[in-house]
């Protein structure tokens, strides 16, 4: 890694932290109710919504209560985003034409969008209108990522509150998180996208006439071609934003027409961390304490930093194979050096790595290069970010309950280890706290792990490689690669992140309809245990801490908070690691 | 301390072997399922011993030797964990058949009314229900437990606390409970049963013992919890290992027979699982409860063991914990125009015929101080005046002289009422002395006051330095006295209390339990009058001392045998242990993962992937002895830990944040080395045992 590659980085963790702080001291104080400077313009549409709806804004909700309407909400968000599918053909807005999507992709779709995965078994161009585009993948960026926040403010209520039968009011939380946090920058970061040459219109695809003519595969003279166009600053600032990632053309932001700027590409980086970043300050704030929220920050960055690090070298360094037929693998003034194979020069090694990085350790999954295509270990990183459970980072409020969740873990056993029934911020840490808490830690990993085993087992998973008169073709490359592709799409979808190692070819009713499960599983098997846990702490006593309190915004806890991230990790995925980017690269080397 | 024969080793002879016998016993499934971790072993081994009977039919008998290691060591696992259990419980069986004796059948004599002198009836004392009432006279076994309501006599009570000083036990006051199983060395007793059979105290303290009823606590609940889903996690682990294998099979074209795969990933499942912590967990708790008893403390219930080690705050009586049971003299301080030695003389005097001891104690400062001999009231024809409910005051008549000494109001009143004056200097010296926390005592000849005797309570030696142990263990300390504020400040500054509850009344101290409980503290006290019954049954912890009344023992939820008070802090280390040895091995049983992965990962693909031989970090001398040596190293390090869960991981007051360290660093840290060594070792020492 050169200089400006170590700016790069720098430059960007440096701006995120500046950037999260005052958005956290913000939200805390969106989620208080207190005055944030909006209030005069948002404060009458807030009231009219609740008055619409029909919402109590008074009377708060149990954890059962609140889950029940989080869960009905987005059954019916689910019902909507497959109904405009299903019927995307004879609804307006619907220029280029384009066909209802089958009942597998929009069962798939559905479920990835409500879930805050935003897999994508589809072309975004050349399968959604405008309409379903619009009014049900991008409602959904902006629902889903309420979903989140949503659920973490109810668990930090329950942590903060002394012996109260009520965590909050879903309807309210879900609200204010859309209309005072995401909408407001979403329409700063899509108003800066436009400014840099993001499109953001209804026109039609428009055709072109190519100053170079070329031959299509078939032998054909092809002399136009078609430009998609659409609705998509609006779509892609919230779906960096809300952790979504759902791109609205098929490459995401490797599209020059979603990504066309080296600024652009920064802001759409920032955005990606942003929210999650920042909801650690809030948390801080709102249990009174904040360094409980820096603890958890460092322990996301000193888990990510590293990760980040190692992806870059090892991207920075290429294949030895392209090296010893005597390519130029340095970077210099000319060119970006090291793997460039699914990349794009305008981004170069380091941009896409931290990019790749960021939307694995936030479950954004976006991308702006191909992660297929990236070394073994250098693929290794993204797909072990996803494995750690989508709490480095994570997605928005997802990814610091889930931390909260790992915290709560790690108290439990080091309150043993100093004799004191564990407590986490005065709370006691007992039985039906680890219960659930052991719920949260096993269903990602059943999910992944079951769903790649029955589709290395399956003919419909393994698809054309060992049966030709299957009509699935999902698995391109066989041997270790092939694994590692099913393995991400799993581990993807399995803790709702939603990149993918691009070879697979998961449009087929198997990967749709596992996949759908898997979305549908990790998102709501853990919301409703992480409701629990916090409508059980918002009925306890709150234990003043002493001498004998085991402090958890000290070095040590972090650590230990650490090792035990890492440790359930790594003692999880690494047989899985071993045989797919492990062994893939230790045959790329030679050995 | 003879409770019971004191076990000084932990691997007594006589219970190894009645140990090795339950292991086998324990293999019962019905056993096993309880303990989800070492069931998921017992399956492992079956299977595997099934895998090898197999060879025999198949045409695979190359793999034969390595799968019937692998089961036996599997075998061996379970047997190691189900011996670690046998061991903790032996202790306490040979604990239970020493009790069990005091219990024995005995002749009861039932009064026919609650009275002595009625007539009395021979029964039997298992007939005995509470409410009866019974005869016991010297010699006699008291039948069951009950509590004194006439008479005086002196009990042995040995075969509870192993003491074998006796007791006195009395009608009405604190000293009234007596237990079944005691005997009476002299006089009679008429005792109202108030237990019956096999609820006796006797009774519990053998089910304690034993651990027959011991119940899960809430924490090892929650431990269970964590390690069944780590248990359900490296079950997926493995489970999925065999598809993913299969297809890397495919995918290469080579591999191993699907028998010795199995095997293999049930060796990689059982290492993986924390069968360390698993096996050793009951041995934890059932060795806890162990300790306690080792310490002559009975508890009634696992939790409050449990909560021991939580306790926030500690309630303890002034007097008799804090304090010396009696004031003693200090200072005589003199009247205007009277001598210190004149007043020595007539304190003494006054106090001559004063059994109590804090006037025997003017007497023996007054012979150290001024040489002044002790007189026999007989010898000097005085008149000895008693104390009275009335006047307060008690006191000697001598030649004409009215020597009086009591508390200053009531001296005052006394001197005035004869119209003498209370002089100002004296009512200075009464407050200053107030003011220190001692009693003042006033003497007086007929209306001259001659001066001040300081009382003062002396704080036990070595308190100060306990509670200060208590509060780097995080306990805050209270005093409770009948004291007024003043004098009691005094003393809690003395004996370094952080507060302190003065002229304390049963309400007052449950309210301030309640008080601390709604803050979230957990609160820890000792009593042994009935007056404390309702503040121990409210206390989260409660010890009652084992000499306090029936009431006190049946609202608290320990029993302290020695009657002790300072033995909380013996209770709440044992409480901490408990936890921090649970959370030690569950640490070190799962930083061994990280090795056993080391060994078995690259041993597993060998014939698939060989290149991942670059794992192989210890440098194991082949696969199968990998895999072997992970799985001896998993089993041998229950039985090499045995002696820390029996014993428990020592605890060190101090700041949670250096214990937690320290324990990181050893358990961790360790956990995560010292595998790496030791499966070197049994991979290096395999070969030359032929073991293979």
């Amino acid at each position: 890694m050169n200089t400006q590659g170590w700016l790069q980085v720098s430059l960007y963790l440096g701006v995120l932290l500046v950037l999260a702080k005052p958005l956290g001291w913000y939200m805390a104080r969106v989620y208080a109710g207190e005055s944030v400077g909006l209030n005069t313009l948002l404060a009458p549409v807030e009231r009219s919504c609740y008055r619409l709806l029909g919402i109590d804004e008074q009377t708060e909700q149990s954890w059962k209560e609140y889950a029940l309407g989080l869960v009905l909400f987005n059954t019916v968000g689910m019902l909507m985003v497959y109904g405009l599918q299903r019927l995307q053909s004879s609804l307006p807005l619907n220029p280029d034409r384009l066909a209802a999507p089958l009942p597998d992709l929009s069962f798939n779709t559905a479920a990835s969008f409500i879930s805050n995965t935003n897999w994508q078994s589809y072309g975004g161009e050349v399968t959604m209108s405008y309409l379903t585009q619009m009014l049900g993948l991008n409602v959904q960026n902006f629902l889903s990522a309420a979903t989140g926040m949503a659920v973490l403010i109810a668990l930090i209520r329950g942590l903060r509150a002394r012996s109260s039968a009520t965590i909050g009011i879903f309807w309210v939380d879900l609200i204010r998180s859309i209309l005072y946090i995401l909408l407001p920058l979403a329409l700063i970061l899509a108003c800066l996208l436009v400014s840099q040459g993001v499109v953001q219109s209804f026109s039609p695809s428009i055709e072109v006439v190519l100053l170079q003519n070329t031959i299509d595969t078939d032998g054909h003279l092809v002399s136009t071609q078609n430009l998609p166009l659409g609705p998509a600053a609006s779509q892609i600032a919230i779906k960096q934003l809300g952790t979504n990632g759902g791109g609205f053309f098929n490459v995401n932001s490797a599209h020059p027409f979603e990504n066309p700027t080296p600024l652009s590409n920064m802001l759409e980086m920032l955005a990606i961390l942003l929210i999650p970043v920042a909801l650690c300050f809030t948390f801080g704030i709102m249990v009174n304490d904040p360094r409980q929220g820096q603890a958890l920050l460092t322990v996301m960055m000193v888990i990510f930093i590293p990760l980040l690090l190692f992806g870059v070298i090892q991207e920075q360094a290429g294949t030895p194979q392209l090296a010893a037929l005597g390519i130029d693998l340095g970077a210099s003034d000319m060119q970006a050096g090291g793997n460039m194979e699914g990349k794009e020069t305008r981004f170069g090694v380091v941009n896409s790595a931290l990019w790749a990085a960021a939307t694995t350790a936030a479950s954004n999954g976006s991308v702006n290069s191909m992660h297929d295509s990236y070394t073994p270990l250098g693929g290794l990183v993204p797909l072990f970010l996803i494995q750690l459970g989508e709490i480095i980072f994570g997605g928005v409020g997802s990814g610091l309950y889930g931390m909260l969740i790992f915290a709560l873990i790690t108290v439990f056993i080091a309150g043993l280890m100093v004799g004191r029934t564990p407590e986490y911020l005065g709370k006691k840490i007992e039985a039906f706290e680890i219960k659930m808490a052991a719920l949260v830690l096993l269903i990602p990993c059943i999910v992944v792990l079951c769903f790649t085993a029955l589709a290395v087992t399956t003919p419909w998973g393994k698809g054309a490689l060992y049966a030709t008169n299957i009509e699935y073709t999902s698995i391109a490359n066989p041997g270790p690669h092939g694994f590692s592709e099913v393995l991400y799409a799993y581990s993807s979808m399995g803790n709702n992140n939603g990149s993918a190692f691009a070879g697979l070819g998961a449009n087929n009713p198997f990967y749709n309809t596992t996949g759908g499960l898997a979305m549908l599983i990790a998102r709501f098997w853990i919301i409703v245990p992480v409701l629990a846990i916090a409508g059980s702490l918002a009925a306890k006593k709150t234990v003043p801490s002493g001498p004998g309190t085991l402090p958890t915004h000290t070095p040590l806890f972090m650590t230990m908070l650490v090792g035990v991230v890492i440790i359930v990790g790594v003692l999880t995925f690494i047989p899985a690691l071993a045989l797919g980017p492990i062994i893939e690269h230790l045959m790329m080397l030679g050995i | 301390m003879a409770l019971h024969t004191p076990v000084q080793h932990v691997f007594d002879p006589s219970i190894v072997r009645q140990a090795i016998r339950d292991s086998f016993l324990k293999l019962d499934p019905r056993v096993q399922i309880r303990n989800p971790v070492m069931f998921v072993v017992l399956i492992g081994a079956t299977l595997t011993s099934i895998l090898w009977i197999q060879t025999f039919f198949g045409a695979d008998t190359a793999s034969a030797s390595f799968i019937f290691t692998i089961s036996i060591w599997l075998w061996f696992t379970t047997l190691f964990a189900n011996f670690s259990e046998a061991m903790a419980e032996g202790r306490g069986k040979a604990q239970a058949d020493t009790l069990r004796k005091a219990r024995r059948d005995v002749q009861a004599k039932k009064l026919k009314e609650p009275r002595y002198g009625t007539p009395t009836t021979a029964v039997s004392s298992g007939s005995l229900r509470a409410g009866d009432v019974v005869l016991v006279e010297v010699g006699d076994i008291i039948p069951s437990d009950g509590e004194v309501i006439e008479g005086v006599a002196s009990v042995n009570e040995s075969a509870i606390t192993g003491e074998s000083a006796p007791v006195i036990r009395e009608s009405g006051g604190d000293r009234s409970a007596v237990t079944g199983g005691t005997t009476v060395l002299s006089d009679w007793l008429v005792i109202r049963i108030t237990a019956n059979p096999g609820e006796t105290f006797l009774d519990h303290m053998i089910s304690m013992v034993e651990g027959a009823k011991r119940q899960k606590t809430p924490n090892e609940i929650a431990l269970n919890i964590l390690l069944a889903a780590l248990t359900i996690i490296f079950l997926l682990v493995t489970a999925t290992l065999l598809p993913f294998s299969l297809f890397a099979i495919t995918a290469n074209g080579s591999g191993t027979p699907i028998t010795i795969t199995i095997t293999i990933l049930v060796a990689l499942l059982v290492c993986l699982i924390p069968t360390t912590i698993g096996g050793l967990l009951s041995a934890i708790g059932i060795a806890g409860m162990d300790r306690m008893i080792q310490s002559n403390v009975i508890a009634l219930s696992g939790q409050a063991v449990e909560a021991a080690g939580d306790v926030d705050v500690l309630l303890l009586d002034k007097t008799g914990t804090i304090t010396l049971g009696n004031r003693q003299a200090v200072a005589f301080l003199p009247a205007t125009g009277v001598s210190e030695a004149d007043l020595a003389d007539a304190a003494q005097i006054a106090s001559l015929a004063d059994e109590t001891p804090e006037g025997r104690s003017i007497v023996v400062l007054a012979k150290e101080k001024y040489g002044i001999r002790e007189r026999s009231i007989g010898e000097l024809h005085a008149e000895f005046i008693p104390f009275t409910a009335q006047t307060r005051m008690s006191g000697v008549n001598l030649n004409g002289s009215c020597f009086r000494k009591g508390a200053s109001d009531a001296i005052q009143r006394y001197v005035e009422s004869q119209n003498g004056l209370f002089p100002h200097d004296v009512r200075t010296s009464v407050e200053t002395i107030a003011r220190q926390g001692s009693t003042p005592l006033i003497v007086t000849d007929h209306t001259k006051v001659l001066g001040v005797v300081e009382l003062k309570d002396i704080v036990k030696g070595g308190i100060k330095e306990r509670f200060a142990e208590l509060r780097r263990m995080g306990i805050k300390t209270i005093m409770i006295t009948g004291d007024n504020p003043l004098t009691a400040a005094a003393i809690a500054a003395e004996a370094g209390v952080d507060d302190f509850l003065a002229e304390a009344t049963p309400e007052a101290k449950l309210h301030l339990i309640r008080e601390y409980q709604r803050t979230g503290r957990l609160v820890a006290m000792t009593g042994d009058g009935t007056n404390d019954a309702p503040a121990l049954a409210q206390a989260d912890v409660a010890v009652a001392m084992n000499s306090g009344t029936q009431a006190a023992k049946e609202a608290g939820n320990m029993v302290d045998l020695d009657s002790n008070p300072t033995k909380l802090i013996e209770i709440v280390e044992i409480g901490k242990q408990i936890l921090i040895t649970r959370g030690a091995l569950t640490t070190f049983s799962i930083a061994n993962d990280v090795a056993k992965y080391f060994a078995i990962i690259p041993a597993a693909f060998a014939t698939t992937y060989p290149q991942l031989n670059v794992l192989n970090v210890m440098g194991l001398s082949s696969p199968t002895n990998a895999i072997v040596a992970a799985v001896i190293f998993n089993a041998i390090i229950i039985p090499l830990l045995i002696p820390v869960a029996l014993r428990g991981v020592q605890y060190r007051a101090g700041e949670a944040t250096t214990l937690l360290q320290r324990n990181l660093l050893i358990y961790g840290l360790g956990g995560l080395i010292a595998p790496f060594i030791g499966i070197k070792i049994i991979d290096f020492i395999l070969p030359i045992l032929g073991l293979k």
